[in-house]
């Protein structure tokens, strides 16, 4: 089912063109990335589904009707640059936020003994925000904007300043609220995640969505056809082009082109005729090529 | 409870629980009292060591007529001028040298006071006032004529112009231009330094809300405009609430104040030192009506009025600047940025204070009405020609030119402010805040 749909929206901004007839659909209880390079105009599609600023032309739907300011409370929205009340406690400042999400003063504290108790922070409620680390205060924001169990979750950048750990953990609850029936769009410029993370994307670059779709097949339409293989001995083929070869240990990893015209199965037939096939996999680019590929083919 | 009274209460405990606005409010006033009380106190402080005047007097005609008292002694010497001030320099024992070398009566100008320091006011006075005095009972005993000096003396008259204001239903009311003046001058003061104060508070709150990326969380829960009302309002119930803390300290104070000394000899008390300092006889006389007729204008006065209309006036003002210093606060992208642009701003107020002195001279002239009634200096203005009977229907169109102009810069503010905070890294110019309020 789908939950919000993205409609020819047109942002101008003097002297330039934030969004150029932008479509986009998400499904519900789907995790979405929002890609693209920096300024292409994510932060003006995610403040215009937010409701923060009106689209000249086009128009946001959420759940098939046209969204009004008051749909905004169904969302749970943290910006690329969050801050937080420096002098004021960290319990307090979460609980005001809440409060002015909507939530009851009461609902809002059983809510945030949950979350607090989930990333074993209790110990913070007294503590002054300007005393936590980045990362610290990350957690605090990523906790406000989740509390009301939002419908649809928008996180602009929510790695950011996270370390490993902080990053996997993060992860894993972006993937737990998916599970919980949360629908989820993020933008980031970590592909890694998005590979992780995403079964749809759309690619902004210059104010227009360049390229938009299921992840894998996105990857599966950018392949090269190109494989590694893993052997007992070197590959030598009479027609297999080989594109590298190294040896580890004995055994042989291989990267090769196929033509494109050939099936894989017949591939593989040539392989076993010649060497012991340890493993036959397709290389398939990394959304980081991918992105790169398109930004730079674009935008020459 | 609704969003906007969520923010105004977050702005205004954050604001009131500070150390420093509690420290300030309860201090502004002991200060206050203090300060008061440290100047009589000092004013009441008799210097106890006697001074000695040596006094060289060719004609030994005053001999009689120098008293000493308690602060100075009349040391009567003789000896040639420059010789004697010679001496006192190596031995200082005398803390000037009265010269006197001719009938006063003929020539005034025959006396002549050296020191070292600079004589003062208290003793110039003294002398004088003592010479004066004989010198006249000479000149009319030289007329000759019986009971002259008592004639004289009864003839002396103090008039004393009580100014009496009519009311609209006829009845009088004891009115004195000076307490008019002086309620004026610091109420209107007070609203001075609230809109600076509390204007500038909302500029920074705004400025740092934007430098800290807070509004970027907000903005998704909230309106813009509900943002920016939510800390103006919080910001104005911050000021009302120090004012009206100090009207209570202050009565407090005057109250405890009143109880130790008892309150009728405090007034006696202070029309004492005064009576010490002023040394001119006549002034002396004046001293009690005047001080009742302070007492009685000030009881004239309506305070419930001037009070009420404070208020009034004091938050039609800062409504009006807070929301300019709101919109500025939103367009620039740190505080030091904001100089540029709160100087126009700035500018109107300080305006205002100088034109209610000027209107305070003339509290029914054109410079005074008109600067009342443009809604920049109307509450500065206003306040200072208050106590002067303003006439109810300017007081009405004041008013009411007043809140359309706030509702007017409020609205425009919240068009700037709501583009504003969201603008970043850009050069803001004044051509650039036109067009977002056109946006």
């Amino acid at each position: 089912m789908t939950l919000l749909e993205v409609e020819n929206v047109v942002k101008q901004y003097v002297g330039h063109r934030a969004l150029d007839g932008v479509s986009l659909t998400v499904e519900e209880n789907t995790v979405y990335g929002l890609l693209g390079p920096n300024g292409a105009g994510k932060t003006t599609l995610i403040r215009i589904i937010n409701c923060i600023t009106a689209p000249d032309s086009g128009e946001v739907r959420l759940n098939g009707k046209r969204m009004t300011p008051a749909d905004v409370q169904q969302i749970g929205y943290l910006p690329e640059e969050r801050g937080l009340y420096k002098k004021m406690k960290v319990g307090e400042q979460v609980l005001y936020l809440a409060q002015l999400r909507g939530m009851t003063k009461s609902d809002a504290q059983k809510a945030l003994k949950y979350w607090f108790e989930k990333f074993e922070i209790e110990a913070w409620w007294n503590k002054k925000v300007e005393e936590l680390s980045k990362g610290m205060a990350q957690k605090v924001q990523f906790i406000t904007t989740v509390l009301h169990q939002p419908k649809l979750l928008i996180f602009d950048e929510p790695f950011s300043g996270f370390d490993p750990v902080n990053t996997d953990i993060m992860k894993r609850e972006i993937l737990e609220l998916r599970d919980k029936g949360a629908t989820i769009i993020f933008s980031t410029h970590n592909m890694e995640t998005v590979e992780d993370l995403c079964e749809n994307i759309s690619l902004v670059n210059q104010s227009r969505i360049v390229l938009q779709g299921n992840v894998s097949e996105i990857r599966a339409s950018h392949a090269t056809n190109t494989f590694v293989v893993g052997s007992r001995s070197a590959i030598n083929g009479g027609d297999i082009k080989l594109i590298s070869e190294k040896e580890k240990n004995g055994i042989f990893e291989t990267i090769l082109q196929k033509d494109p015209s050939e099936t894989n199965n017949a591939l593989l037939k040539k392989l076993i005729d010649c060497t012991e096939v340890l493993s036959f996999e397709e290389l398939l680019p990394s959304m980081n090529d991918i992105f790169i590929k398109t930004v730079t083919e674009k935008n020459p | 409870m609704s969003k906007i009274n969520l923010i105004i209460k977050r702005e205004y405990t954050t604001r009131v629980m500070k150390k420093s606005f509690i420290l300030l409010t309860f201090l502004t006033p002991v200060l206050f009292a203090g300060m008061i009380a440290l100047i009589v106190w000092l004013g009441g402080i008799k210097d106890d060591k006697v001074k000695s005047i040596a006094v060289l007097d060719r004609t030994h005609l005053y001999t009689h007529v120098l008293k000493s008292n308690d602060a100075y002694s009349f040391v009567f010497v003789d000896a040639p001028l420059e010789k004697l001030k010679k001496e006192n320099a190596e031995s200082n024992q005398f803390a000037g040298l009265l010269y006197i070398d001719a009938d006063l009566k003929d020539n005034p100008r025959a006396v002549t006071f050296y020191s070292e320091k600079q004589v003062n006011m208290e003793l110039k006075t003294y002398i004088t006032g003592l010479l004066n005095k004989y010198v006249e009972e000479q000149k009319l005993a030289a007329y000759n004529i019986p009971h002259l000096k008592e004639m004289v003396e009864k003839s002396h008259t103090n008039i004393d112009l009580k100014t009496i204001k009519w009311g609209e239903d006829g009845k009088e009311k004891v009115g004195s231009a000076e307490v008019a003046l002086i309620i004026g001058m610091i109420t209107a003061f007070i609203i001075y330094m609230f809109i600076v104060i509390y204007g500038a508070q909302v500029m920074t709150g705004v400025v740092q809300e934007k430098t800290n990326r807070i509004v970027e969380v907000m903005i998704s829960s909230v309106k813009p405009v509900e943002l920016m009302m939510g800390k103006i309002i919080g910001i104005a119930m911050v000021g009302l609430t120090q004012f009206l803390m100090w009207v209570i300290l202050t009565g407090i104070i005057a109250a405890a104040v009143g109880s130790v000394f008892g309150s009728g000899s405090l007034d006696v008390n202070s029309l004492q030192q005064m009576q010490q300092v002023g040394v001119h006889p006549a002034a002396n006389v004046a001293m009690p009506s005047q001080m009742q007729t302070l007492l009685v204008a000030l009881n004239g006065l309506n305070y419930f009025e001037i009070i009420g209309l404070f208020i009034v006036y004091f938050l039609g003002g800062y409504l009006l600047y807070a929301s300019l210093f709101a919109a500025v606060g939103s367009a620039v992208d740190n505080e030091t940025d904001t100089q540029q642009f709160s100087l126009p701003i700035m500018l109107p107020i300080i305006f205002a204070i100088y034109a209610g002195i000027f209107a305070a001279q003339n509290p029914d002239g054109p410079l005074a009405f008109w600067c009342s009634m443009i809604p920049f200096t109307s509450p500065i203005v206003m306040m200072v020609r208050l106590p002067f009977d303003v006439p109810v229907w300017q007081i009405i169109l004041s008013l009411t030119i007043l809140i359309l102009s706030f509702i007017g810069t409020t609205w425009m503010a919240g068009k700037i402010y709501r583009t504003g905070i969201l603008m970043y890294g850009k050069k803001i110019t004044w051509t650039e805040m036109w067009k977002w309020l056109k946006y």
